[in-house]
């Protein structure tokens, strides 16, 4: 067995508890924690991997246990917006592919709950965050879905912001946190296809279907920027972050990159991208682009958006009507289990 | 008064000849349950042709803390290794 396997959250928490044991009885100066800091600095500016159950700074296993549950949230959430359309496609399929996009980002969440849990909080603390509204998850998710267009739109502008936030995460510090990335990063590519050829079909059609697809674009252009984080003036733990190897290009820089790479593919749409004031730069090879609206994002992330109150209501009543399954699951399981031990005396 | 589904680690072999990889964990009622979300959340992508599911609790693992005592004595053997064996230069294929 390698020790790169996340084990009971238990043994876990009783692990922790003992290294602080550990380090009381054996009188730990604050000079030789500085010292262990300092080695684990270095094994993460050489490359190396953090497994769970290494020595980490308390700092780095908050602030990964908070990342790491923010995008899981945002996985499971993101289910909600889609899955209003996956019983209104116009096609068998494209209802297969809806439905197999939106069981991926089941499948996201999963594996980000699961590398999160290996830090030794529980499932059920994770939910209760999202739930009680402690926890956030990303502020795209509380606009609403309003026409068959906005499939076409969220694959193709919010999947590929997040493949563009997603892709340097593949080589973050923490291994298990890395290793769903990369599974994750492999999974979105045919989102973003998806959703662009959705798009492409649309403006392909009739001058009405053409017009869908301009609604859709004007309305999920801005959000997508914002989606990619405040700026670099504005963002806290980018310093840190970097060093763990949890953000390896800036907010404003993964925005460039999104917006250069998504205008080329708006012409080919013959769409319009809704900034009078977004032209090529010739000097940066770079599009300049207009002012984001941060008061409305800060409005949303703070709570106010057009769906945060549906979003979590829906998410809450889902937990909460599936109580009785997990019950009934549970009680089935240890009904069996106490057959099979009767059985063995 | 609900109990919460324990936690189970997943390991898929992805095709004949390899061995099992540990994948991730999962939660399920039982091991039943926990091969079933395992097909769906591991192996979506034909990924797999054969799933083990253990409960996490079950597992022994070792503590990097001690990983000193547990595997430096395996670095000053190196007579353990072909190249530390002087042979001719004529003694060909071995
Ligand atoms: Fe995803
Ligand atoms: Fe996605």
């Amino acid at each position: 067995m390698n020790n790169s396997l996340p084990f009971g959250r238990d043994a876990q928490r009783a692990e922790r508890v003992s290294l602080s044991f550990n380090l009381k009885t054996n009188t730990m100066s604050d000079e030789q924690i500085r010292n262990l800091e300092e080695i684990f600095e270095a094994r993460i500016a050489r490359d190396e991997k953090i497994e769970p159950k290494d020595w980490m700074p308390e700092k780095y296993r908050k602030t990964h246990i908070r990342q790491m549950s923010q995008h899981a949230h945002s996985e499971i959430v993101g289910m909600l917006p889609e899955g209003n359309w996956i019983s209104r496609a116009p096609s068998l399929r494209r209802k297969a592919a809806l439905l197999a996009k939106v069981q991926d980002e089941a499948g996201h969440g999963l594996y980000l709950y699961s590398a999160c849990e290996t830090l030794g909080v529980s499932r059920d603390e994770l939910y209760e965050q999202l739930h009680s509204g402690k926890a956030k998850y990303s502020s795209i998710f509380n606009y609403p879905t309003v026409s068959w267009a906005d499939m076409g739109a969220v694959g193709w502008l919010v999947d590929g912001a997040a493949i563009i936030n997603q892709v340097p995460l593949c080589n973050t510090s923490f291994g298990p946190y890395a290793r769903a990335m990369v599974r994750v990063c492999k999974e979105e590519s045919f989102h973003q296809r998806q959703g662009f050829e959705i798009m492409l079909k649309l403006c392909n059609g009739s001058p009405e279907q053409k017009e869908m697809a301009q609604d859709a674009l004007n309305r999920w252009w801005w959000p997508s920027l914002m989606m990619l984080g405040p700026t670099d003036a504005e963002s806290i733990h980018t310093e840190q972050s970097m060093k763990w190897k949890l953000k390896r290009k800036s907010n404003d820089d993964l925005r460039q990159q999104f917006i250069d790479q998504t205008v080329p593919q708006a012409d080919l749409l013959g769409l319009t991208i809704p900034d009078p004031d977004m032209k090529f730069n010739e000097e940066t090879g770079s599009y300049d682009f207009g002012e984001i609206n941060w008061d409305e994002f800060w409005q949303v992330v703070k709570g106010h958006g057009p769906c945060n109150k549906k979003r979590m209501k829906d998410r809450v009543g889902a937990w909460e009507e599936g109580a009785w399954v997990r019950d009934a699951a549970m009680a089935h399981a240890e009904k069996n289990e106490a057959k099979k031990l009767k059985k063995a005396i | 008064m609900s109990k919460n589904w324990p936690l189970w680690e997943i390991f898929v072999r992805s095709k004949n000849g390899l061995e099992h990889r540990h994948f991730g964990s999962l939660h399920a009622a039982d091991a039943e349950m926990a091969l079933v979300n395992a097909r769906d959340v591991y192996t979506r992508r034909s990924e797999g042709v054969s799933i083990w599911v253990v409960e996490s609790k079950d597992i022994t693992a070792s503590n990097p803390e001690h990983n000193g005592e547990l595997f430096e004595p395996a670095q000053d053997k190196v007579y353990r290794h072909p190249t530390f064996y002087d042979l001719p230069d004529e003694v060909k294929h071995m």
